[in-house]
Formats: C-alpha cells, sequence, structure tokens
C-alpha cells in the first residue's frame, strides 16, 4: 500500500501521526512524507490512502497555498473513490473560506468542500465526543474521542456526515448535531484523540475497506481494553462533555 | 466609583490573607481571587514597585522565578514575587496586594513575577515589567494553549514594546519574539552530546520563519532547542550574548562566555534543560546590574525545588520523585529522557493522571501521543507499573513505544503501585506524578519509601 502524509512537518499537532503508525503498523506499506517544498506524490500517481493531521493557523495558510494547484486532481481523487482522512483542522483547508472576524482575516480554501469555517481566537472550545459510525462496510460501534479547537464549521447540509452523535458536539460545535463530513472515501473529523488509535474497531474497519487479506492492527487486545474503558466514562450520563 | 470599588477590594482581600494567615492557609490565590471579582481592574489600580522582571515560557519558568528570587535573597534582596502562588492573573493580584499598605501603595522596590503565558491578556494590560524573560516556548496543554505558533502571538500583542527582552536564543520560536525591542540572547554554543536532528516526536519549528523552507540543524539538543539555519534564506540562529561553552554535570559546573571573559556557574541540577535555567537566571541578574563573579556566589546555594526533583537512599533502593507535569508532552518528555539516560536499574510508576479532569470530565490524552515513551524502551528499566484513571491508554502508548508487555503491570488505584515494585537492591525507584496528582504522588512516594526501608 502507498500512504501519503501531506506536510507532516507542520501538520502534526496533537500526537495526530501517530493515527498512521497504529492504523499501518501491521501492514507493509510505503510511507511517502510529503513535505511543504515537494511535489506531492498523489499528483503523478494515486495513493491508496492520504493523510493530513491538525496544524498551527499559519500552516493552513501554507498547506492552502501548496495544494491549490492540485485542487482539480484532488477532486479527481475524490470521485475515484481514494482514501483520504483529514482529522482536526486539517478539513479547514478543503472548505471555501476561513474567517477570523477578530482579526480581520478571510482566507480563500481550496473550495473542494462547500463550507465556511469560522475562527474565534480567545475561546478555545474544548469537549468529549461519543458517537456511531454508520459506514458502509464497517461494524456499527461506538466513536469516542475529543474535540479542540478554535473554529466552527458550517458545512453544506447535503454531506453525509462521517458519524452520528450520541453525546457531544458535531458540526458547527452544534451539541448533538452529525460530525464530520464523508464525500465517497474522503472523511473529514474535527475529532481528536488520536481517533485511530481511540477507535481501533473503526481503524479496522476502514483498513479492511482498503486491504484484500483480514486487516490487523497492533496491540488490538490492548486497544480495545483502552476503548471499552473510554466507551464506558463516556457513556455515564453524569460525566461533564465541556472543559 | 472604581476607586470605591478598589479599596472595598483591597481591604476584603486583606482581610482574607489575615484570616487565611491565622488558618495557615498561605498558598492560595483566593485573596486576589477576591479581590479581582469585587473590583475588576484591580491589577490597574494596585500599587506596583517601580521594577518589574516577569518571567514566562512553556517551561522552566518557575525554576527560573525561583532561582533568581532565592539569589537575590542570597544578597539580602528581598523582592515581591508569587513563588507561593498561582501564575495567573489571581495569583499575582494576591502577590501585589499582600505586600501593599492599606492604601494600596507597593511596599516593595522590585518584583519578580513569574507570570502565565495564556493568562497575559488578563495581566500585561496593567503590569509592566522592564525586563521580560521567556524560557522557551514548545507545545503545553493542548486544550488552553493550543500550539506553540499561537502563544507565541499572545507574547507578540501583550509584552511592552519598552521590555528588555531576555531570550533564549537555541529556541527558534521563541527568540523571534518582539524584535525590535532590546534584546540579550542566552544559549549554547555546542555540546558534546549535541545532535544534527531531533529525534523528539515534538519539532514545533521544522520550518524557517521567513521563507518556510526546512530549517537545517547544526546542534541539537531536544525538540527544537538547538542552533539552526535556513539554507534558503540565510536566516539562522541568533549570536548569544550569554554562551554556555561547557556544561559538567558531574562536577557541577557550567561555563559561560560573556563579552570576552568564560565565568563557571554552579550547575546544581543535572539535565540539559537546567542548564538553560542557569543561564536564564544569569542573564536576568546580569541585566539586573549583577557582575558574574558575584552571580556565581549567589548560585551556589541555589537549587531546584525539590517538589521537582528529589531522592532518598531507602533500604535496598533508592526512591525518587521526579515531576512530569500531565498535559505537557515536552515536560513529560524531558523527565522520560532524563531518568532513563542515568546509569544503573530501575524500576517506575507512571501516574501523570490529571485528576482533576477526571473528576468532572476525562482526561484528553492526546498529549500521550506528542510525548516521548520510546525513552523508557531501555534495557536497565526493568519495570514500568501504569496506574490510575488513565493507566491503560499509558500501557498502549507503552507498547506502540517498543516497551516489552513483559516489563508493564497496570495497577488500577495509584496507591496499591508500591506494592507491586520488585525492590531489586541497587536500583532506583521513580515515580512520575505531576501537580495535579502531587498529594497522591507523595503518598505513593512515601509508601514506596516505607516498603523500601523494611526490605532492608
Amino acid at each position: 500500500m502507498n500512504v501519503e502524509i501531506l506536510f507532516p512537518e507542520v501538520a502534526n499537532l496533537y500526537g495526530e501521526l501517530s493515527n498512521i503508525r497504529f492504523m499501518f503498523g501491521k501492514t507493509n506499506h510505503r510511507l511517502i512524507n510529503t513535505h511543504l517544498e515537494d511535489i506531492p506524490a498523489f499528483a503523478e500517481s494515486a495513493p491508496d490512502f492520504i493523510y493530513m493531521g491538525a496544524m498551527s493557523e499559519n500552516a493552513q495558510e501554507l498547506a492552502i497555498n501548496r495544494l491549490l494547484p492540485y485542487k482539480n486532481r484532488l477532486k479527481e481523487l475524490i470521485n475515484q473513490g481514494t482514501f483520504i482522512l483529514l482529522t482536526g483542522n486539517a478539513g479547514d483547508v478543503f472548505l471555501n473560506e476561513i474567517v477570523d472576524k477578530e482579526n480581520n482575516i478571510k482566507l480563500n480554501g481550496l473550495g473542494i468542500v462547500d463550507g465556511i469555517t469560522e475562527r474565534r481566537m480567545m475561546k478555545r472550545h474544548n469537549s468529549l465526543y461519543l458517537g456511531n459510525t454508520d459506514m458502509e462496510g464497517i461494524e456499527k460501534k461506538k466513536i469516542v474521542a475529543f474535540k479542540s479547537q478554535f473554529t466552527r464549521t458550517a458545512y453544506s447540509d447535503s454531506y453525509s456526515p462521517l458519524f452520528t452523535t450520541i453525546r457531544g458536539y458535531g458540526r458547527g460545535l452544534k451539541p448533538g448535531s452529525d460530525e464530520g463530513v464523508r464525500i465517497n472515501n474522503l472523511m473529514i473529523t474535527e475529532l481528536l484523540g488520536p481517533l485511530l488509535i481511540l477507535n481501533p474497531f473503526f481503524t479496522e474497519g476502514v483498513l479492511g475497506c482498503m486491504v484484500e487479506c483480514e486487516p490487523k492492527l497492533p496491540y488490538f487486545d490492548v486497544a480495545v481494553d483502552v476503548y471499552n474503558k473510554r466507551v464506558e466514562e463516556f457513556s455515564q450520563p453524569d460525566r461533564g462533555f465541556t472543559y | 466609583m472604581n476607586r470605591i470599588r478598589f479599596y472595598l477590594a483591597l481591604w476584603m482581600a486583606k482581610l482574607a490573607v489575615l484570616t487565611m494567615s491565622i488558618l495557615k492557609y498561605n498558598g492560595t490565590n483566593f485573596p486576589g481571587q477576591l479581590a479581582i471579582k469585587i473590583c475588576p481592574e484591580f491589577l490597574r489600580y494596585i500599587g506596583k514597585p517601580k521594577e518589574i522582571i516577569g518571567i514566562t515560557g512553556t517551561n522552566g519558568k518557575t525554576s527560573v522565578a525561583n532561582m533568581v528570587v532565592d539569589s537575590l535573597k542570597q544578597d539580602e534582596v528581598y523582592p515581591l514575587n508569587n513563588s507561593f502562588g498561582s501564575n495567573i492573573h489571581t495569583g499575582i493580584a494576591t502577590a501585589l496586594l499582600k505586600e501593599c499598605n492599606i492604601f494600596g501603595k507597593s511596599k516593595k522596590e522590585l518584583a519578580v513575577l513569574e507570570i502565565d503565558e495564556r493568562a497575559m491578556p488578563l495581566i500585561m494590560p496593567y503590569i509592566t515589567p522592564k525586563i521580560m524573560a521567556v524560557t522557551n516556548l514548545f507545545r503545553d496543554s493542548m486544550k488552553r494553549n493550543a500550539h506553540p505558533e499561537y502563544i507565541a502571538g499572545i507574547l507578540e500583542k501583550y509584552i511592552s514594546d519598552d521590555a528588555l527582552m531576555i531570550l533564549n536564543g537555541d529556541d527558534v520560536i521563541s527568540s523571534q519574539l518582539k524584535k525590535k525591542n532590546k534584546r540579550v540572547y542566552f544559549g549554547i554554543e555546542s555540546l558534546p552530546t549535541d545532535l544534527q536532528k531531533s529525534i523528539n516526536i515534538i519539532n514545533d519549528a521544522r520550518i524557517c520563519p521567513k521563507c518556510h523552507h526546512e530549517l537545517k540543524y547544526t546542534n541539537v539538543r531536544y525538540h527544537h532547542i538547538g542552533r539552526c539555519i535556513c539554507e534558503s534564506c540565510g536566516f539562522k540562529s541568533p549570536e548569544l550574548d550569554f554562551m554556555g561553552v561547557k556544561v559538567d554535570f558531574d562536577a557541577k559546573k557550567l561555563s559561560v562566555s560573556y563579552k570576552g571573559e568564560i565565568y563557571e556557574l554552579p550547575q546544581n541540577s543535572g539535565g540539559i534543560h537546567n542548564a538553560y535555567n542557569t543561564l536564564c537566571v544569569a542573564t536576568i541578574l546580569s541585566s539586573m546590574g549583577y557582575d558574574l563573579t558575584r552571580i556565581s556566589e549567589l548560585l551556589k546555594t541555589v537549587s531546584v525545588v525539590e517538589s521537582r526533583f528529589s531522592k532518598e537512599k531507602c533500604g535496598p533502593v533508592t526512591v525518587a520523585n521526579q515531576m512530569a507535569k500531565e498535559n505537557n508532552a515536552v515536560g513529560s518528555s524531558r523527565a522520560f529522557d532524563y531518568i532513563s539516560s542515568l546509569p544503573g536499574e530501575k524500576e517506575l510508576i507512571l501516574m501523570m493522571n490529571c485528576l482533576g479532569d477526571q473528576e468532572h470530565w476525562s482526561e484528553n490524552t492526546c498529549w500521550l501521543y506528542d510525548c516521548d515513551f520510546e525513552f523508557l524502551n531501555k534495557d536497565d528499566i526493568k519495570q514500568i507499573i501504569v496506574t490510575g484513571p488513565r493507566g491503560r491508554d499509558y500501557h498502549l502508548r507503552l507498547l506502540l513505544a517498543g516497551v516489552a508487555e513483559e516489563k508493564i503491570t497496570w495497577i488500577e488505584n495509584e496507591i496499591d503501585a508500591p506494592d507491586a515494585l520488585k525492590y531489586t537492591p541497587g536500583e532506583s525507584i521513580y515515580i512520575f506524578y505531576g501537580t495535579d496528582s502531587l498529594a497522591l504522588g507523595n503518598r505513593v512516594m512515601e509508601k514506596t519509601k516505607e516498603i523500601a526501608r523494611r526490605r532492608g
């Protein structure tokens, strides 16, 4: 498998690159680190999986500038069903606009996904998340994760969510709203954790969609123990969800 | 009206100080909290010393502030300080009101204040340090601090344009702050242990701040701390004013070059991060007018506070605590790196759980994957006990760091962890806990010592 990580030198906040180490830890794969100065591998070939993690606001601008020449190619890959995962605020890069009214900033995104995000730099949102995944081919299991962000994103209503919310804040940080976006195999979510480590069944399911043999994850049993403990905690009705 | 509120706040808070002093509750922020609650602009009106030294940064600011205060005390100078309180606005308010008269006039001429970087918007509009030291900028609690660029933006906005900046020249992020201000850089020229590439998970200065091309590091100490250059635009680490030229932890000495002369400073605490703390302290004291020979004398009896690191021989083993701030991947990585580099066989207890979060919510554990648990994958670390609410998370993280399954023991409750230690004669036992689990950590340490003594 060819796994491309976009801009790991900046899109690496909150331990997010561990998502890849966990997901592909037991799979034969070729890891392609695409740096800001590089021509992305996806420009000339079709990787099996493309990942971009959370980054600073300045880095978002750099990422947009570097990806803009490849906007149509990215659209093509999405239409072809390439697996692309964007976590944290990486998904903002694919939107129409990023707006920061307090600091008078308006940044055009790639415009691949119809939506606008608004930054509030002195108002960071922190919460827990409990939801479900309804993706085809993936066992329906609960999703546990965290949110920690400055943004509120309004997506077009036409998009399918990546997760449905049991408790927590989904799109636009509205309580109970659906979380993230799924367009073919493009998966956009603001959830952190790292998401794939905290949710081994989801990870196994996504990996299973990509590999022909039975998917295997490192230390799956221990990861499931951790997952079960967290699901139990997050399911307690009196547990606070917003920090 | 504001003045009336201020005096009401001041007197109520002073009454609170008196009451708490009688009740022996001296280390809290309550008086400052009360004052700001009554008068939100309390910090504007309260009297301040003429000269204020501010110390901020992600790591080391408490140690540096304490060392500066302790050094000054050696010289019979007793500055106003917040070493027994907190470093946010309520802690600063508490420190100021304790040292002013009933009319709000400060009784002190000098203040040394540790200032939380994220709390600057609430403090700096009212407090104007003449000297502002920034130890470094790293990732910290993601919930509060997001990432270092965000914090750098806050410091840039709120630090006065007139402050003399004391900056870590080996930190690409903080060394770029307040470019128009007068500045003094401290740092280390080169060390035999220097690397040419960071081995840490976190390196938040991989690209040039000017042209965004890849930075080349010539000397890396840890994370992004070191000397670097951009081969694309010529940007490089600044020239150092206070330059560490040799660190000898065995002899407890740090040689410093300043204005062409070499001076020897005491280096009482191990770990390269502590050498940076010493350099920062020396640079602050020098900027206050002390000469290096005198600084060397003052630093002789000054060391890092015991709650951060202490060890004791108990029976057949040595038992030590090691502060590893929860939610702070760099702080814990530094602690892991330091302890794992010490000679001899070891057993560890990891209990850096954020107990406050656990009580109301659930700890955000993303930081575990920013933290270098890989340092603990060493032959002479014989057992790692993972415990507390996030013990299972540590277990998984250690496995992903390559630590052998048979070395990891999960114990549900922290207080039971000492029972699972082996107490092999000659080994050292290190207990890692953060500020949030300080009280429980001390109990675990005492229990460990008790068992160790019985084994002796």
